[in-house]
């Protein structure tokens, strides 16, 4: 049996600059334990976003590249157009990353069944900046930029980027996860897990989005952050599969 | 209202709310961010509009949006951001619409970090975006000029209906000092009748564009633009001087590094050292001439940038080869400590001065 | 008459807040003052500082190379700020979170039990109040009245029962260096 507690072959010996709680640093590990799996540790390309996570390429251990703010999915378009079709490229990006500077980005990357993956962490805010509306904030959600909570009148509707990547003909496989208790994390490495393969048999665009805890921004502590994906955000992003085209240009 | 102690940031935010702009258009980035939240909190007080954009190319044409609307409007990111928002400088100064445009400068190229820096001033001075345009650059050095400069920067954008860049940098953005927000001399308030409201059955309809297929048009608009930057260069030159009266030798800095130098200064005058500082408020228009005036009583000139060397360019040219120019700068957003000046100050100084 | 003022300690402890204490006290008393953070990504969890200029003159550089105080409330940021006081400058420190031994002998020392003090007084949050008390009667550069009306007004109308506690820390570390 393995031994639980053993740090994954996919990351490296250093301490991460995540906030007490945080979950990117369960996704990280999820992430790492399926390339190490996978024994694709060295064919892997991943791609850092602008967030939290823009340091994720001193914890991954396979070659990274970090890209500009919400450009990651083109990033890794040129990655994987000119190498050889072995490689695994990757992309980890925030919800301000991929939903609001980026949204053009993804939504090409997935029109064009791009054969890469891409770890969503949604945490209904912008952690980096210090917690500022993103575009999945809660309505009602108090930040830095919606002092009064989010109005829908003059803040918008918050997006559900799954199921709006879901209807493009181009996308593959995606998922909504959560990492609010181990059930779900377990699933989430499923998820993951799924993504991945999809790119090795070369089925195109895949995407995982992983419901995630900001308690240093949502200003709970560890334990109300988990309750609160639970229960406030599950309910607005419902977890499960999207998309799931089995083979290259079939129809879902 | 009296003096109130504000972080650099916010001081923006409530004095374009004093020079009347009620719309601002952001997205977050450090370390500008303290004022887009300021703006989401106070300019519904004021009944005006703050909106988050989803992205720093957006939220410039927003601003395009809401000047060719009539309004005065702003706009504010930091270094990466700001080059995003370069296209749409390019087409308001195409299309002469008046705007305020913040740059909360820091370290770069690339994503570089969040620390103070002085490297966007290629950038801001010398047009930035495509096409032969050029936008007036205010650099204040102290919170209460802030007051002053934001004021103005909504006043030379309406006058001359042209973008204007407000430019600071992180320390700038995060430090407090007293400030009193008073109004400035010269506000103006122009009616502009040239903005597309509706035509409201007057039957003339009116366009804003920045294309013109013909090239002989095309031409005189860029002759009209170069005519307007000709009046801004005569009139809106800004610049400051410290101990200059009997100086031999002239620091030249803006911004936060001005501050430092001019601490450096005091030190090296308690030495005896005949030394002074210039300070460019304006960086375009330049205060070229201004600088030239002092050739002649000058040794010897240093230019202290937080930078690997831009404004040093500008220095250049003023002086014309007849004062020797020396550089110091510090890059990747660290700031010279004043001791280090000092130092730098003596070393240049010695041989040069009496 | 100019302070130069540097306080650090982890982030959470209150150290911003004390800085801007002094800075609207010195703003108050008709002086020049400027408060510098230091900001980003060492805030999260790591230590914060910030620099306080209390000056009868213009401020020139809010950055400070050589303060005249420094007010510690942790290990590491004695380490990193006491080699920075000016010779006959002045370190303040919580002894009850500093325990290291003072390398310096050109600098006047005072370690003064802040959250024990606090703790008496009913408020371990005041420890703050205690060291600037003290920072005060030290320097002379402020006046306990001053302080009071910067308290005044960072507290706010919800919070003004917390004044008198405050009053009575400040008076605590006033004495602490008669
Ligand atoms: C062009 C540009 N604009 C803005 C920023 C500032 N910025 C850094 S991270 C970030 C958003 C981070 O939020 P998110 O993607 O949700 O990730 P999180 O930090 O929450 O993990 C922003 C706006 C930047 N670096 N570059
Ligand atoms: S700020 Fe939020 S998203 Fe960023 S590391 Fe901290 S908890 Fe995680």
């Amino acid at each position: 049996m393995k031994v639980v507690f053993e740090r994954s072959k996919g990351l490296l010996n250093t301490e991460t600059h995540y906030c007490p709680g945080c979950t990117h640093g369960i996704i990280h590990r999820l992430v790492a334990e399926t390339l190490e799996e996978m024994d694709v540790l060295e064919q892997t390309i991943g791609v850092a976003s602008v967030g939290c996570s823009v340091l994720s390429y001193q914890y991954f251990n396979c070659d990274m590249t970090q890209a500009a703010h919400g450009r990651a999915p083109a990033v890794a378009t040129g990655i994987k157009r000119v190498l050889p079709k072995d490689r695994i490229v990757f992309t980890y990006q925030g919800d301000g990353d991929l939903a609001s500077i980026g949204m053009g980005e993804i939504v090409h990357a997935a029109a064009r069944g791009e054969n890469i993956t891409v770890i969503f962490v949604n945490n209904a805010i912008y952690g980096m900046t210090g917690g500022q509306m993103a575009p999945t904030s809660l309505l009602g959600q108090r930040t830095a930029t919606s002092p009064e909570g989010r109005q829908p009148q003059t803040q918008g509707l918050p997006i559900r980027v799954s199921e709006m990547l879901a209807t493009l003909d181009g996308a593959s496989y995606i998922e909504r996860v959560s990492t609010h208790d181990v059930a779900h994390v377990m699933k989430a490495k499923k998820a993951i897990r799924k993504a991945f393969l999809t790119q090795q048999e070369e089925k195109g665009f895949s995407m995982v989005e992983v419901l995630s805890t900001c308690p240093t921004n949502w200003g709970l502590n560890p334990e109300e952050s988990l309750q609160w994906v639970k229960q406030e955000m599950v309910p607005y992003y419902p977890l499960g599969v999207y998309k799931d085209r089995q083979y290259k240009g079939e129809e879902s | 209202m009296g003096k109130v102690l504000m972080k650099g940031n916010e001081v923006i935010g409530e004095a374009a709310i004093l020079a009347g702009c009620h719309y601002f258009f952001g997205y977050p980035i450090t370390p500008q961010s303290e004022l887009v939240a300021y703006m989401a909190k106070r300019l519904p007080e004021v009944k005006g509009l703050f909106l988050q954009a989803e992205s720093e190319v957006s939220a410039i044409n927003m601003v395009y949006g809401a000047s060719s609307a009539g309004v005065r409007v702003m706009t504010s990111s930091s270094s990466p951001g700001f080059s995003l928002k370069q296209e749409g400088i390019s087409y308001l100064a195409a299309a002469n619409l008046p705007a305020v445009i913040v740059n909360i400068a820091r370290g770069g190229p690339g994503l570089g970090n969040i620390q103070p820096s002085q490297s966007d001033y290629f950038q801001v001075t010398k047009g930035g975006g495509h096409g032969d345009y050029y936008t007036p650059v205010l650099a204040p050095s102290t919170l209460q000029e802030i007051v002053d400069l934001t004021q103005e920067a909504f006043r030379i954008a309406d006058q001359y209906r042209t973008p204007v860049i407000l430019l600071g940098d992180g320390m700038l953005g995060q430090m407090m000092e007293p400030v009193e927000f008073l109004k400035t001399d010269n506000q103006i308030v122009i009616d502009k009748e040239w903005a597309t409201t509706g035509t409201k059955g007057d039957g003339s309809p009116k366009t804003i564009t920045s294309l013109d297929l013909n090239d002989v048009k095309l031409e005189e608009r860029n002759c009209k633009l170069q005519e307007k930057y000709k009046l801004i260069r005569r009139n809106e030159i800004k610049v400051d001087t410290y101990l200059m009266e009997d100086a031999e030798m002239a620091i030249v800095a803006y911004g936060t590094v001005a501050r430092i130098c001019q601490s450096a200064i005091d030190r090296v005058r308690d030495e005896g050292m005949k030394i002074g500082l210039i300070r460019p408020i304006s960086l375009w228009p330049y205060p070229t001439d201004v600088i030239a005036s002092y050739c002649e009583r000058l040794n010897k000139i240093v230019v202290v940038e937080m930078s690997a060397g831009q404004m040093v360019e500008d220095v250049r040219l003023s002086v014309e080869g007849k004062v020797p120019i020396s550089f110091y700068g510090r890059t990747g957003g660290i700031i010279p400590t004043v001791e280090e000046l000092v130092e730098q100050f003596q070393m240049h100084g010695n041989g040069v001065l009496r | 008459m100019k302070e130069e003022i540097i306080i650090a300690g982890f982030g959470g402890q209150g150290v911003m807040s004390m800085g801007q204490l002094l800075a609207f006290a010195g703003m108050k008393q008709g002086k020049e003052v400027s408060w510098l953070p230091s900001y980003g990504p060492e805030q999260r969890g790591g230590t914060a500082n910030v620099s306080v200029v209390i000056s009868d003159s213009k401020v020139g550089s809010p950055i400070i190379d050589s303060p005249t105080t420094v007010i510690l409330l942790n290990n590491p940021s004695f380490e990193k700020f006491e080699k920075k006081v000016v010779p006959g400058g002045n370190i303040l420190t919580n002894g009850d979170l500093v325990n290291l031994p003072c390398k310096r002998n050109d600098i006047s020392l005072f370690s003064i039990q802040a959250t024990t003090i606090a703790e008496k007084l009913g408020n371990h949050r005041v420890a703050g109040m205690v060291i600037l008390g003290a920072f005060i009667e030290k320097t002379g550069i402020l006046s306990k009245e001053s302080l009071v009306e910067a308290l005044l007004h960072v507290l706010g109308k919800e919070k003004q029962h917390l004044i008198p506690v405050n009053i009575a820390a400040l008076e605590s570390g006033m004495e602490m260096v008669l």
